[in-house]
């Protein structure tokens, strides 16, 4: 019979209709965000970066703009490169996370927030100032010392920086039934690479 | 004798409502029937191809998100195929799994936008649309899970995945492929039997197996005419000839077919996961490979099955750390070159459909 098909289809729109429904109101409710989600507002350790600018090598858009001078304020000279000027131009910025694989000392790392509309392109720039007073609430993204902490950036506090390394990581973690054993150690992989 | 009108050619985009992105066609019209299509592309060009000369094999995985931004999984896919075959890499099992698990799942989320849009161009206007991105959404926030984004995930690398999946992405997938096929069935009560949707579809924008053979179609456009050709089964990569599924085809080529091709696919995708789900080892996820890679000297083909049909990589190496040449062989693009064929004598409002079906990204076509 004609209509019987449009018949049924209203069915599922009446179905529909009396379900909860699945959007949310999002200023007041927020979706809850996975901790590896790759966020604006990167988070930058001073105390670890050493100025070595992997990162400013492996940006695919070369927007991160590194200027160092050999020993800084506390530092014995060549022992670091204090940083003057660490500017990620978030505005041309594509949250590939290239940099932040490329840290060898774990210093950089993914935001977790996705707010940071502004009305001027400048404004847009993280420089180094606000990389520092900035909140550290790093996504685990790339970091499976922090994945395999727990952590999340959105429920646990402020993250500082002497547990933000892979140092005291255990990478040979116990095989878990589905998920398989971690990849192995990120860092050996990357010295090999040179 | 019927009444002869002043053909008229009418410029339908780039910005309007019903071209999937900045796609131009100068059309000519009779009345309402189309004379002639003249396709116009080009606005979306960004030179992805001579950007990837200067950028190092990895950096170039982001511009592949960019090519088709509603399947970058599929696009990183095909890349870092032709990247391990130059130099022959080796992909851990688990790597390869977790590749494909990305891979189906896009292939899901890519064919759910589809199917929404093509129905968003008959006029139903947002709903079967909006059901469809309730399931997209899922397939997101699994893809969250894996690699930290939504659309552009840069998680292949060359060699593997960049990461295992976290703890959390098992039972999410789980729940995934539990839930998937009862949202399917959902569509195809809604639409499938819907004497509007036959009546604009059936018969509409025929596409004959030869035609379409001759025009190098691939693809859901490819399988709808009847021909069961799926770089799956006939060129397995990854981990494709462990898996059972099937290649659904159509009968007529229209409208209709590739809608309801697309549908079965999906279900397909679902069988291929719970098979991966039930399959995929433990181990390393990624194979030993330099960030700064340089292979040598040569020239590959990678391609694969992307939801769109047969995306491909064609990359040339001189033994440096970017590629010399790098070649992409686009499904939209080449999907399009029937479109002419497809709406000449049709009216308006079918050309607006057939072009949907076909299923078309700009990002691709344009590069």
């Amino acid at each position: 019979m004609y209509g019987l098909g449009i018949l049924n289809g209203m069915l599922v729109t009446m179905k529909n209709l009396v379900r909860r429904p699945f959007t949310v109101r999002y200023p007041e409710e927020r979706l809850p965000q996975h901790p590896r989600f790759r966020g604006q507002e990167f988070v930058w350790y001073v105390e670890r970066c050493t100025g070595c600018a992997s990162c400013a090598k492996y940006c695919p858009l070369g927007i991160i703009r590194i200027v160092t001078h050999p020993g800084g304020a506390d530092l014995p000279e060549g022992d670091s490169y204090a940083v003057d000027v660490f500017d990620i131009d978030l505005g041309r910025c594509m949250f590939c996370g290239l940099c932040v694989e490329a840290c060898p000392y774990d210093a950089l790392f993914m935001g977790s927030g996705f707010e940071e509309a502004q009305y001027e392109r400048g404004k847009l720039v993280l420089t180094v100032d606000r990389l520092k007073e900035a909140e550290k609430r790093p996504s685990t993204w790339f970091r499976p010392q922090l994945e395999s902490r727990g952590y999340s950036p959105f429920r646990d506090p402020p993250l500082p920086w002497e547990l933000a390394g892979r140092e005291g990581w255990r990478y040979h973690l116990p095989q878990r039934p589905g998920s398989g054993s971690e990849a192995g150690p990120p860092d050996a992989r990357r010295e090999e690479a040179g | 004798m019927p009444l002869r009108t002043e053909p008229v050619t009418v410029n339908i985009g780039p910005q309007h409502p019903s071209t999937h992105g900045v796609f131009r066609m100068r059309v000519t019209f009779d009345g309402e029937v189309v004379l002639d299509v003249e396709p116009v592309f080009g606005y979306l060009h960004r030179g992805s191809e001579k950007l990837a000369e200067e950028r190092t094999y990895t950096q170039v995985i982001t511009l592949t998100d960019r090519l088709d931004y509603v399947a970058s999984m599929t696009s990183n896919q095909a890349y870092v195929l032709a990247c391990e075959q130059l130099g022959d890499i080796q992909t851990p099992e688990r790597g390869r799994y977790l590749r494909v698990i990305a891979a189906e799942l896009q292939r899901v989320a890519s064919h759910l936008m589809a199917t929404g849009f093509l129905l968003n161009d008959l006029g139903a206007f947002a709903t079967p649309l909006m059901y469809c991105f309730r399931e997209r959404e899922k397939v997101l926030d699994l893809f969250e899970m894996l690699c930290g984004a939504r659309i552009t995930m840069t998680y292949l690398r060359v060699g593997g995945v960049f990461q295992d999946a976290p703890e959390e992405f098992w039972p999410a997938l789980k729940r995934f492929v539990a839930e998937m096929p009862h949202y399917i069935d959902e569509y195809e009560q809604l639409l499938s039997e819907n004497e509007i949707l036959l009546a604009r579809t059936r018969g509409v924008g025929v596409l004959g197996t030869g035609e379409a053979l001759n025009c190098s179609v691939t693809g859901p456009v490819l399988r709808s005419t009847g021909f069961a050709w799926d770089l799956r089964k006939v060129d397995p990569y990854e981990v494709y000839d462990r898996l059972e599924f099937e290649v659904p085809v159509g009968e007529h080529g229209d409208n209709y077919d590739r809608y309801k091709v697309r549908i079965l696919e999906m279900r397909q995708s679902v069988r291929i996961l719970e098979q991966c789900l039930a399959q995929v080892p433990s181990g390393p996820v990624r194979a030993e490979v330099p960030q700064l890679y340089r292979p040598p000297p040569g020239e590959a083909y990678g391609r694969v099955e992307s939801p769109k049909g047969e995306l491909g990589f064609y990359l040339v190496s001189d033994g440096g750390i970017a590629p010399y040449r790098c070649k992409v062989r686009s499904p939209s693009f080449i999907n399009l070159t029937v479109l002419r064929d497809l709406l000449v004598g049709w009216k308006l409002a079918d050309m607006i459909v057939t072009f949907g079906s076909i299923d078309v990204n700009m990002g691709e076509v344009d590069r």
